[in-house]
This record gives C-alpha cells, sequence and structure tokens, in this order.
C-alpha cells in the first residue's frame, strides 16, 4: 500500500510527540523507582537492617547450674547430679518406628512418655530433638551410645537435676524444685526467660523458694543463625551464665538426722538452737517426705498419701504451725510479774486446786491442790493457780509485751516457708480482731499460755534461748549465701534483770533437777551437761461433760487427734548454756511423759555430736535407752546416702 | 514513506547486516541478563545449580533467537503480524485445554524441552498485530469510534483468556501495553480519558463485589490487595512476603551486605527469591548501588529503544519499536514496584533476570523485532 509523503510526515510527527511524551512518563516513573529505592535502602536502611537481624538471630538461652545448699560443716543437702534422657531426631532417624522399636530392645520405653514423644514429633519441626525417655541410667546410656550406628537420630543428653541426698531429713528446711507452672511465673512482674525453657526447674518451698533468685544464678546465651523455618544454621558466639550462688545453713546434719530418726513417725517438731549465736543446729518436723519425688514429678497417688495423712507430713510444723504453748508460757508470765513487782521469789501463793475469778472457777491442773507455793516450787511443780493469782496482778499487757521481747508473736525470717506469726495477745488484739471486749478470764488463760496465746516450736526455741542468755539471740539458719556471711546475731541486752532471769532459771532447773519437778524422770545425770527446761501440756479442747460421764477422764481414753499436744522446752548446759531446745508432740499426752524424753536425747545428742555415754542418763533408764540407740544407728545406716552407695 | 519506497540498495543485506546490529543494545540486554545470572548463582548459594545454569543456557538460545530475528527484514515480520497474534491466541486456547497446572493457574504448555507460557508470547504479537493494523490503517481513522473498537477487541480477547487462567499480572500488563500502542498510534485524548474515568468506575465496583456472589475476583487476589494496602495488618500471613521483601531491601543499604551475604535471601525469608523477588536478593547483597545500576541499564534499554524509533520513519518499525519498549517497561516497572512495596503482588518477572524461560525466550525475540526494525529502517 501506497501512502502520500504528507500522511507519512504526520505519522511520523505523531508518533515522534507521543513517544517522547509517553518516553517521559516512562523515565519519571523509573525516576519514582529510584526514589523509592533510595528511600528503603538509605533512609530506612538501620531499621530494616535491625529487622533483619532480628530474623536471623535467635537467642537461645543456656540454664545456670543452680546453687547448692550444705550444712554448717560442708555436706551437701542439696546438690545437682547427671540426669540423662535420650532424645530423637526425627529426620535424622528416618524410619522413626523403627528407630524406636530397635530402641525399646536396648532401653525400657515408657508407654505414655513414648505416645506423649510420638505426636510432639508429629507437632515439631523434624529437626527438632524429641525426648522420648527421661532420667534413663548410665547403663542404659551406654547401650544406646554402643549401639548408636543401628540408632540414627537418636541422641543421649545430660542434663543437671535436682537431688536431695538426704532424702527427709531436710524436706520441710530447704524444700525441694519442680517444673515451673503458670502461678510460678504469674509471680513475677517479668519472669526471667530462663523460666520458659522446658525442663526448667524452681523452687517450690522452704529455702530453694525463698533463695529462689539467689539460688537460680543467672542464664548464659548463645547466639544462632535460624532460617525462615528455625533450623539453626550455625552458632554465632555464646556467653556463658553466671551459676547460682552455692548457700550454707546453721544446720548439722547429723544432729538433723538423728532428730528424724528419734521423732520417726510421730506428728512432732524439734528446734535446736545455738544460744549464744541464733545458729539453727536442727529444726526437724516429723513425719517427713521425700522431696526428691516432687523433682521427678509425683505420682497422684503417692501425692494424696501425703496430703490426707492425718499426721501431715507437708506441714512444716517447727515454723508454720503455732500450738498454745501451755505451761512453757509460766515463764513469760513470772517474769512480767518479777519485773513489775508485784511478786518476790519467796511469796508463796495457796493452791487449793482451783480459783475463782470473775463468777468462773479455773482449775489447776492439780485437782487436789498444791498447797503453798513460792515461785521455784510452783514452775517445777506447774502450780496453774500461782500464774492464775501473778497474773491478776500483774495484768495482760505486761505480760503480752515480756512475750513479745522474749522472742514470741513475731515471725522470724529464717528463709523458710510460711513462717508464722503465733499469737500474743491482748486488750487492742481482742477489740479489734475478735470485737468484743477483753476480760479478766482471758488473762487467766492466758497466764498458764491456754486461750488466745499461740507459739511455734521456734519461737519456743527462741524464748528458752534468751531466758539462757538475757540476750537478744535471734534464729539463723542460713549462714552463707555465695560468699557473703549472714550476719551474726545475739548481741544485745534485752535489759530483763538478771537476777530475775537468775530466779527463773534456777526454777527450770528444778524442773528437771528436782526429784518434785515434772521432768524430773528426763533428767539428766553428768553434771557437765544438765540441762534447765520446762513441761507443757497444751489442750487442744476440753473433756466435756458428756465424756466425763462416760468414765472419759483421762486423756489416753480420747481419740488420738482430741488429745493434748505435748509440750518441752530446755536449754543445756545449766551453767554454761549452749542449745536452747523446744519440743512439740502432737496429741502427745503430758509434756514431761512425752516431750521432755525426746528433748533429753536430742539435747545429749547435740551436746556431744554423737551418741551420749549411757551414764549420762539415770540408771534405770540405761538398758532402754542403749536399745533405742541400737535401733537407731540402724535407721541412721539405712537413711545415710554415703552408707548406701558404699552398700 | 512505506517500506515498498525504499530502495532495497539502501538497506543492508547480507553479512553485512550484522555491522548494521544496535550493538549498544546487544551490550545492555547481556549486562542485565549477567546481573539475573550472578544473582541466581548467588541465591543458589554459590551454585550453578538448578538456576544459573539453565538460565544460561537460555539466554544462549535467546540470544541466537534475537540473531536470527534481526536478519530477517521487518517487512516479513509485519506480514507475519497477524499469523503471530493468530497463534499465540490459539495457544492461548490450548492452555485452557492442555496446560499444566501451577501455583494455582494454568500457564503452562509442556513442550519437552520448555515448558511454554502463551501469555508471554502474546504481550509481544499483540504489539506486533496493533503496528501493523495502525501501520495498515489511514491516519485520519485513528480516533474514529469503529475503528477504535476494533484494537480494544484484539486486545480484549486475549486478555480474557488470560484472566480465566487466573494470571491477573498478565491481564494487566496486556491491557496496559495494548492501551498504550493506541495511545502512541494517535488515537485521541478523550478515549483514554474516558477509558481511565471508567477504570476507576470498574475498580470501585470490582470493591463493591467483594463478598457478595458475583465477587468479580479470586478471595486470594482480594487478601493480596489488602496486604498491599496494609502489610503491617498480618505481618506473619499474607503481608509475610511483602514485609519480608521490604526487609531485605532496606537492610541492603548503600552498598549492601556483600555478595552471597544476603541473609534474608540466604535463609530463606524472602520469598520466590529467584523469580518474581529477585531485585530484592540484588538490593540486598549490592544495596542501593547494585539496585540503582540495574535500574539504569534498564532506562538505557528503554533510551535506545525510543531513539531508534524516532530515527525510524517507518511507521510500523516505530510502533514496534516503541510498543516492545513499553512492554518491557511494564514487565520491570510492575515488578519493581511490586518488591518494594508500591503495588500489589501479582506475579510479573523482572525482565532478563528473573528465573524463567518463556518470559527470556519472548523478550529476546521481541528484541530480534527491535533489531530487525532497526537493521532494515529507511534510509
Amino acid at each position: 500500500m501506497r501512502r502520500a509523503p504528507k500522511d507519512t510526515a504526520e505519522s511520523v510527527r505523531k508518533i515522534s510527540r507521543r513517544g517522547l511524551f509517553l518516553g517521559g512518563v516512562q523515565l519519571a516513573f523509573a525516576g519514582a523507582l529510584g526514589l523509592r529505592m533510595q528511600h528503603l535502602q538509605v533512609d530506612q536502611a538501620d531499621e530494616f537492617r535491625l529487622l533483619a537481624e532480628e530474623n536471623r538471630i535467635n537467642i537461645r538461652l543456656i540454664p545456670p547450674t543452680r546453687g547448692q545448699i550444705f550444712d554448717r560443716n560442708g555436706v551437701i543437702i542439696a546438690g545437682n547430679e547427671p540426669s540423662y534422657r535420650i532424645t530423637i531426631v526425627k529426620e535424622d532417624a528416618g524410619n522413626v518406628d523403627e528407630v524406636i522399636a530397635r530402641l525399646s530392645a536396648l532401653v525400657e520405653l515408657d508407654e505414655d512418655e513414648l505416645n506423649r514423644a510420638l505426636t510432639e514429633m508429629q507437632r515439631s519441626a523434624p529437626f527438632l530433638p524429641v525426648t522420648v525417655a527421661e532420667r534413663v541410667t548410665w547403663d542404659d546410656i551406654s547401650r544406646v551410645a554402643v549401639n548408636a550406628p543401628a540408632l540414627p537420630g537418636v541422641t543421649p543428653e545430660v542434663g543437671l537435676s535436682r537431688i536431695y541426698p538426704r532424702r527427709g531429713d531436710f524436706a520441710h528446711v530447704v524444700g525441694y524444685v519442680g517444673p515451673v507452672s503458670e502461678r510460678d511465673l504469674a509471680r513475677y512482674e517479668t519472669p526471667d526467660p530462663v523460666l520458659r525453657i522446658p525442663r526448667f526447674q524452681i523452687g517450690k518451698v522452704g529455702i530453694e523458694a525463698r533463695h529462689e533468685e539467689v539460688l537460680r544464678g543467672r542464664a548464659g546465651a548463645k547466639r544462632v543463625e535460624v532460617n525462615a523455618v528455625g533450623r539453626v544454621m550455625r552458632e554465632l558466639d555464646r556467653r556463658e551464665g553466671i551459676p547460682g550462688a552455692d548457700m550454707q545453713l546453721t544446720v548439722d546434719t547429723k544432729l538433723q538426722s538423728y532428730i528424724q530418726a528419734r521423732l520417726g513417725e510421730e506428728s512432732a517438731s524439734v528446734v535446736v538452737m545455738d544460744v549464744n549465736n541464733g545458729d539453727l543446729l536442727g529444726i526437724a518436723s516429723s513425719p517427713s517426705y521425700d522431696p526428691n519425688k516432687f523433682v521427678r514429678g509425683i505420682s497422684v497417688a503417692d501425692f494424696g498419701e501425703l496430703r490426707d495423712n492425718d499426721h501431715r507430713p507437708l506441714a512444716s510444723k517447727t515454723v508454720q504451725d503455732a500450738y498454745p504453748p501451755g505451761s512453757t508460757f509460766k515463764m513469760v508470765t513470772v517474769l512480767a510479774a518479777l519485773d513489775a513487782g508485784v511478786v518476790a521469789p519467796d511469796e508463796t501463793v495457796w493452791c487449793p486446786g482451783h480459783m475463782e475469778v470473775g463468777g468462773r472457777r479455773f482449775h489447776c491442773w492439780k485437782r487436789a491442790g498444791h498447797g503453798h507455793m513460792n515461785l521455784e516450787q510452783s514452775l517445777r511443780e506447774s502450780c496453774d493457780v500461782y500464774y492464775y493469782d501473778l497474773a491478776l496482778k500483774v495484768g495482760i499487757e505486761r505480760i503480752a509485751e515480756t512475750a513479745r521481747r522474749l522472742g514470741l508473736g513475731q515471725a522470724f525470717g529464717i528463709g523458710m516457708s510460711a513462717v508464722t506469726e503465733g499469737l500474743v495477745p491482748n486488750m487492742d488484739w481482742k477489740q479489734r480482731e475478735r470485737g468484743s471486749s477483753w476480760v479478766i478470764g482471758d488473762t487467766v488463760n492466758a497466764s498458764i499460755g491456754q486461750g488466745f496465746v499461740l507459739s511455734s516450736p521456734l519461737q519456743l526455741a527462741v524464748m528458752t534461748a534468751r531466758l539462757a542468755t538475757g540476750k537478744e539471740v535471734t534464729p539463723r539458719l542460713v549462714r552463707r549465701i555465695g560468699d557473703t556471711e549472714t550476719a551474726e546475731t545475739g548481741g544485745a541486752e534485752l535489759g530483763f534483770n538478771e537476777n530475775h532471769l537468775r530466779q527463773i532459771r534456777r526454777a527450770m532447773y528444778a524442773v528437771t533437777n528436782n526429784r518434785r519437778g515434772t521432768a524430773y524422770g528426763s533428767r539428766i545425770i553428768d553434771e557437765t551437761v544438765r540441762m534447765a527446761g520446762k513441761t507443757g501440756t497444751s489442750q487442744v479442747r476440753n473433756i466435756t461433760a458428756a465424756e466425763r460421764a462416760r468414765g472419759v477422764t483421762r486423756n489416753e481414753d480420747l481419740p488420738w487427734n482430741r488429745r493434748d499436744h505435748a509440750l518441752f522446752v530446755n536449754y543445756a548446759p545449766y551453767e554454761a548454756p549452749k542449745i536452747a531446745v523446744s519440743v512439740v508432740v502432737e496429741h502427745g499426752g503430758g509434756g514431761s511423759a512425752a516431750a521432755a524424753p525426746i528433748a533429753r536425747d536430742v539435747t545429749l545428742q547435740a551436746l556431744f555430736g554423737q551418741d551420749p555415754p549411757l551414764d549420762a542418763y539415770p540408771s534405770k533408764d540405761r538398758e532402754r535407752i542403749r536399745s533405742q540407740q541400737e535401733r537407731l544407728q540402724q535407721v541412721l545406716r539405712e537413711n545415710d546416702p554415703d552408707g548406701r552407695s558404699r552398700a | 514513506m512505506s517500506y515498498l519506497e525504499y530502495t532495497v540498495k539502501t538497506v543492508p543485506s547480507g553479512w553485512r547486516k550484522i555491522l548494521f546490529i544496535n550493538w549498544p543494545l546487544v551490550i545492555l540486554l547481556t549486562a542485565i541478563a549477567g546481573v539475573g545470572l550472578l544473582m541466581l548463582y548467588s541465591v543458589a548459594g554459590g551454585s550453578m545449580t538448578p538456576w544459573a545454569e539453565p538460565q544460561m543456557k537460555r539466554y544462549a538460545l535467546g540470544l541466537t533467537v534475537m540473531f536470527i530475528v534481526a536478519m530477517v527484514p521487518i517487512w516479513f515480520w509485519r506480514n507475519m503480524s497477524v499469523m503471530a497474534y493468530l497463534v499465540a491466541l490459539a495457544l492461548l486456547v490450548a492452555v485452557e485445554f492442555f496446560g499444566t497446572v501451577g501455583m494455582g493457574a494454568q500457564r503452562w504448555i509442556n513442550l519437552g524441552f520448555m515448558r511454554l507460557q502463551p501469555s508471554e508470547l502474546m504481550k509481544i504479537a499483540m504489539v506486533m498485530i496493533l503496528a501493523a493494523y495502525y501501520d495498515w490503517l489511514p491516519i485520519k481513522k485513528t480516533s474514529h469510534p469503529f475503528w477504535v473498537l476494533v484494537p480494544v477487541f484484539i486486545i480484549l480477547l486475549p486478555t480474557f483468556l488470560v484472566l480465566t487462567q487466573p494470571d491477573l499480572g498478565t491481564a494487566i500488563l496486556l491491557v496496559a501495553g495494548g492501551g498504550l500502542m493506541m495511545f502512541l498510534a494517535g488515537v485521541h485524548w478523550a478515549y483514554f480519558a474516558t477509558v481511565i474515568a471508567a477504570g476507576i468506575g470498574g475498580i470501585y465496583t470490582v470493591f463493591l463485589s467483594r463478598g457478595t456472589d458475583w465477587q468479580l475476583l479470586k478471595d486470594y487476589q482480594f487478601r493480596r490487595i489488602d496486604t498491599f494496602l496494609d502489610p503491617s495488618s498480618d505481618p506473619l500471613g499474607a503481608g509475610y512476603h511483602i514485609t519480608q521483601a521490604k526487609i531485605a531491601m532496606g537492610s541492603g543499604g548503600w552498598t549492601g551486605r556483600g555478595f552471597m551475604q544476603g541473609t534474608q535471601s540466604r535463609l530463606n525469608f524472602l520469598p520466590e527469591k529467584h523469580t518474581d523477588f529477585i531485585f530484592n536478593t540484588l538490593a540486598e547483597e549490592f544495596g542501593f548501588i547494585g539496585g540503582i545500576s540495574l535500574l539504569l541499564l534498564y532506562v538505557l534499554i528503554l533510551v535506545f529503544c525510543i531513539v531508534s524509533a524516532l530515527q525510524n520513519r517507518d511507521r510500523y518499525s516505530s510502533l514496534l519499536i516503541l510498543g516492545i519498549g513499553v512492554t518491557f517497561f511494564l514487565f520491570f516497572a510492575v515488578n519493581m514496584s511490586m518488591v518494594m512495596g508500591l503495588a500489589p503482588v501479582v506475579g510479573v518477572p523482572l525482565p532478563l533476570v528473573s528465573y524463567g524461560g518463556s518470559a527470556m525466550l519472548v523478550l529476546m525475540l521481541a528484541f530480534g523485532l527491535v533489531q530487525s526494525a532497526h537493521i532494515h529502517r529507511p534510509r
């Protein structure tokens, strides 16, 4: 086809015009792309570089080694032991079922654990290790290692796990660790990321929980490069963590183990305290439980057994339970009266077996009455009427004040869980808490440690130590955290009249050494280690009129959980006090029969550092004590972790 | 003046044609393909397989095709324009029945040695037929309504076929490429104003249709638009690709992280790193300087096309060259806008750089046409 030259010229002109226009638009758009590039790559480069690094780098935490806990002599109470587990990486294993079949021929695999592992394997990325068996033995690990070529993708891994070699002996003191729960995390505002590591363990109760931060240490970290699906490509660098600080307690393992063995299955508690610096040498509660079970994850059946036991093995009775102190409180009443000057040591009170106060009759434990009683006589024979009389003269406020100065009614922060304050009642307290006014009968009840008064075995030991020294002894359980010694206590004078204290001490000496003393049966013959003490029997409830009519007059006739608590406090040696001891036997009956013998055994054990020579005991007791010692040695040998491993 | 008028003597013949090839253009194309090979080598983790080596063979094949096409006189290709369009159309229909399904769309015909994407072929065939059409059409009739409707039909027929695959990216490129051809041919401004206005209305309607039973786009296409408009709304889901692509680009900075050091692409955070998002790998590893250099190479190709077209007084040739230039421009402009977060992710490869056979061969064929028009221009 032929086209006119004019046409052609116009065509060229038009195409040129539009072509140039379009070219301009194209160049402008390219310019815009260049600007966008500049915006992303120059202006926002830093921001995007950061995002790329965040993509690329994952921080993996390295769990720190938990601090160990030692007793005062360096014996391990809570340590770490290697624990072995077997993991499988799916993509390395190839045929998982076949590998597991071969593995189960070598190692006993738990059905539930295996099923859980298989489901986990289906969900997680194929390159992540999945645990198929935990806490396997070294023999199992060796067998797996030897057969490694036949077990592709199977890796034995080693980690550290908490171990309590003394098992039940320190369960209530040290507590235990367990897997981190949602509740544990909720306690922290910003939980340490290390807590999110699978299988990480956190202190649940006791020292383990109270000193969790110190014991835990700080996690290390390694930075790894990961790809988009999370596979680790390489490790970039690592920073080692700081292991948790070791702790040393004031407790003496040997003494503690002895006490636990001595208490046996009795529902009881014992506190042994150094009167000079407040060190707790023994602080035992029975029956106990094996904290290692909790570390491994206690079974529902085992836990139910502990929880439903009426002897409450889980309770830390030395610090978290408060009992009416009973007659062990009488030292407080008499000290308040002496300080107030309302009584002289030789002044006597007539005990007819009861006393009328405010139209109510208050009985002495001895219905027949004690007759004339002075201070020493009243304490050694535990005459109640004498204290009723003192209480009326001195009043509750001064008694309460003296009780507080002696350490009652306050919680000592020794690092154990749920330390109770106990209760030292006064008028204000009753008005505030009970909404009724104090009546004189309340004072009378309080004077013999009944009624509202409550104290823990720990407080009773502190009270005894303070009476023995006149100094402000405060209990100390943690001796050292890391390299830091905790402060010793017991320096300051309490400010009681030394003469008054001496009167009381002499009376306490009479309790155990005077033929008429309530604890004369539990006296110590060895003069160098004689003790001064006080019995106490605190009523759980009164024997009702109906029961009396049925002929129930004695404690032993009541069901166990309604019998009286037996208490005993003492310090020894009398001349130069070293230790104070408190013993509470729940529903044990009378203090002199149930608590005092335990206190004597513990006192001698603590002072001798081993089984005392039999001639420390009265001659008629020696045969019984000897067989008891043999029996306990047997128990201790069985419980001793070092002895066991040798066997 | 038409090609029949210039004497054959003024046009180079035989092996002399080689001297008249637009060599700078060849060098530019090779440079771009070289960048592509380098990046394919890098994203494979420093390996010629699986991408760099086949791509190199394809480029060699493409270069051969380009030279063969360039040697053939442009008037032959003009006469072949209608045939090319019909063949491409037939292949598009064929792909409906025999096509291979990939990535949720029917796009390929397996030819054994390569997988052919007829929609790629159509891009060039459409430029050819429109150039031939406007060469044939008397200039005075260019803006006549009837003669405007004919090319509209020529454009929309393959567009419809491509949309049913569905391949939104190619459909957009076809409409835009065809429309710009009409614009270059001199169709009156008013038509374009009307179409653009109608287009805006149409887009509005498409959005209105969402969620109704006459929904015009597939759900995944709507979602792509959503995440384009606000990628941060779903950073781990649908917006993940755009976000990661931008991170890859941005983290390159001025000079980049170094060859084969791009963490985003090497660690697979970057999607489709060897095809649609290969530009991000380049920008990550060679930074702003690398990215802007590639952009500059593309712009230079455009400039060479425009200069060559304006020098050419043959109507078919200049329309063809400008059309191919526009198609090329649309390729890289849409791809770059997409990977820089300026446009929805529609699946358009970066010309000559992205891994892929059809696009590479078709583009080299197109530049063969450009060379032919250049060699056989009236003098």
